[in-house]
């Protein structure tokens, strides 16, 4: 008797072990790539800044600091992986659907339409999204290194409020912009007749994607608000029942 | 005869809705509801769920009211489902919905395609009978909600029909759309693979059918009561006797037989997207099947045999 309790124990033991080297593992990595991203996107911000303050123009900054973006930006999809393993406590389809809309920028607007590559509306939305990111992951990184400056925090939940929608409006003005060139090269697209009997036009699809903001958006930005008022306020959200 | 009584809670807020007294020992949940209705006229007894816990599961509305766990003084608690809608209603809608969609396309009616079409017909013969075979699988669908099939619950939310219907008549405007295209390519193996795809899909839908049926079959009428099912003398159900849900299984291999048919993308993705809610389906039926049952055959898998 005495000894199967023992064992009971020693195994409790070893569960516990385990788990906590998993989360002292999943600790380490989540510090390490909080870090390399907040670094990134501070070395996108310089070099943006660099390249205005030396050629006095915005023409040409995107070429300039292409490579760097996709590559930090495309990164963050394992994001959608710590959520779906559980390392980070966020919905799986919030995170999902930030990120996705980002690759969808990067890719396949900016990257492939080199056309609207110099106008003002994709400074905006880089302006933004590099404000946004750094002060986003500098505030994980804090709270996992556990010495959370208040101005972070503040910064945080605070910021969204103007860039979120400052964000929303260089992505649909850029959008709008690639429409006419779309149209014109017909690229990503596929006409009948083809033996898969499908079609596939990417302006139209890029009409949609516009449309889609107006019920998204709202969505996004009042979670953000939600947050805030719980993070900043102590607020207790109930949310809708279903 | 001792009578009861019963007290219903808002499960929720806890504030008591609704105090019966003189309730007798035999009357069901049912009856309980239907009282429960008369003070509270805007919850009509099919949006009612009444439990013994507040967070606890529905009880059913068979369940008698001496034979539960509770004393001469019941306490219920009652949950609003929200409005429902009648199981039937939905099918008949999303099933007529996709009837009417497809041939509205296959008579190339105006505005969906350039004017000089306009009420004109395909020349490909394959294109008739793929109009014919999607035809007569919602007919067969519609004519099976109204004669065949026994539902165990009544109702559904009401919002349910709104996204079922996008589902349905979505997809079937969009292969429909292609299917009659003016500009529609048959299938590269012409007749050879429109032959074996039709096979295919004959075969099917006799096999869901017949499935339909023993399910049917299994349930006396106006019963609720679950039973493991089994092979019948018909050979399509023999099929029971390595997966739980073959009338999901037959339903996949008619839209595969359509797909190869048609040869077109479009279906193909209907095909893939219907297969993985099935799959949802047939695997929580094949579990609830195995809490029940202890008895239930080891073989079985819940919708392809020895795979998924």
């Amino acid at each position: 008797m005495a000894s199967s309790e023992e064992d009971g124990t020693v195994e409790e033991k070893e569960n516990n072990n385990k788990k906590r080297t998993k989360s002292s593992l999943a600790t380490a990595w989540l510090t390490f790539y909080n870090i390399a991203m907040t670094a990134g996107w501070l070395v996108l911000a310089m070099t943006m800044m660099r390249f205005y303050i030396q050629k006095g123009t915005h023409k040409g900054l995107y070429r300039s600091i292409a490579r760097t973006l996709k590559f930090f930006q495309t990164f963050a999809l394992v994001e959608v992986g710590h959520c779906a393993i559980g390392i980070v406590r966020t919905s799986v389809i919030v995170t999902g659907v930030q990120v996705c809309s980002r690759i969808f920028m990067v890719w396949f607007i900016t990257n492939s339409i080199r056309q609207i590559q110099n106008e003002e509306s994709v400074i905006l939305f880089l302006v933004v999204w590099t404000v946004t990111e750094i002060t986003r992951y500098s505030y994980y990184t804090f709270n996992l290194l556990n010495h959370l400056p208040y101005f972070i925090k503040w910064a945080r939940y605070n910021f969204f409020i103007i860039l979120y929608p400052l964000g929303v409006i260089g992505e649909l003005l850029t959008i709008y912009a690639a429409l006419p060139f779309v149209r014109r090269s017909g690229m990503y697209s596929l006409r009948l007749p083809n033996k898969y009997n499908v079609s596939f036009d990417y302006y139209y699809c890029l009409i949609i994607v516009m449309l889609s903001y107006i019920p998204l958006f709202p969505q996004l930005y009042f979670h953000m608000l939600r947050q805030r008022r719980r993070v900043l306020h102590g607020e207790v959200i109930v949310e809708k029942d279903d | 005869m001792k009578h009861y009584e019963v007290e219903i809670l808002d499960a929720k807020t806890k504030d008591k809705l609704c105090f019966l007294d003189k309730v007798e020992p035999n009357a069901t949940i049912g009856e309980i509801k239907s009282m429960f209705h008369k003070s509270h006229p805007q919850w009509y007894p099919a949006r009612q769920s009444i439990r013994l816990d507040p967070k606890g599961k529905s009880l059913k509305d068979e369940d008698v009211l001496q034979h539960l766990p509770v004393g001469t003084t019941a306490t219920f608690y009652f949950r609003d489902l929200g409005a429902q809608i009648s199981w039937v209603t939905v099918f008949l809608t999303e099933y007529t919905g996709p009837l009417v969609i497809y041939l509205m396309f296959y008579f190339r009616v105006p505005f969906i395609y350039a004017p000089k079409y306009d009420f004109t017909t395909s020349k490909h013969w394959v294109v008739h009978l793929a109009c014919m075979c999607h035809s007569f699988h919602y007919c067969k669908r519609l004519l099976e909600t109204l004669f065949v099939h026994r539902f165990s619950h009544g109702t559904m939310p009401l919002r349910n029909i709104f996204k079922n219907c996008t589902y349905y008549w979505g997809f079937a405007a969009w292969m429909a759309y292609y299917i009659n295209h003016p500009l529609y390519t048959p299938p590269i193996y012409g007749e050879q693979q429109i032959r074996l795809a039709l096979i295919i899909f004959l075969f099917c839908q006799i096999g869901n059918f017949s499935i339909h049926i023993a399910l049917r079959n299994l349930r006396p009428p106006g019963s609720k009561t679950r039973k493991i099912p089994y092979p019948t003398k018909n050979p399509f159900t023999w099929i029971f006797l390595l997966v739980s849900c073959p009338n999901y299984t037959y339903e996949l291999g008619s839209w595969l037989g359509f797909t190869l048919m048609t040869q077109c993308l479009p279906v193909a993705f209907f095909t893939l997207v219907g297969f993985i809610q099935m799959t949802v389906w047939a695997k929580g039926k094949h579990r609830s099947y195995l809490k029940e049952f202890r008895d239930y055959p080891p073989l079985r898998s819940p919708i392809l045999p020895f795979i998924l």
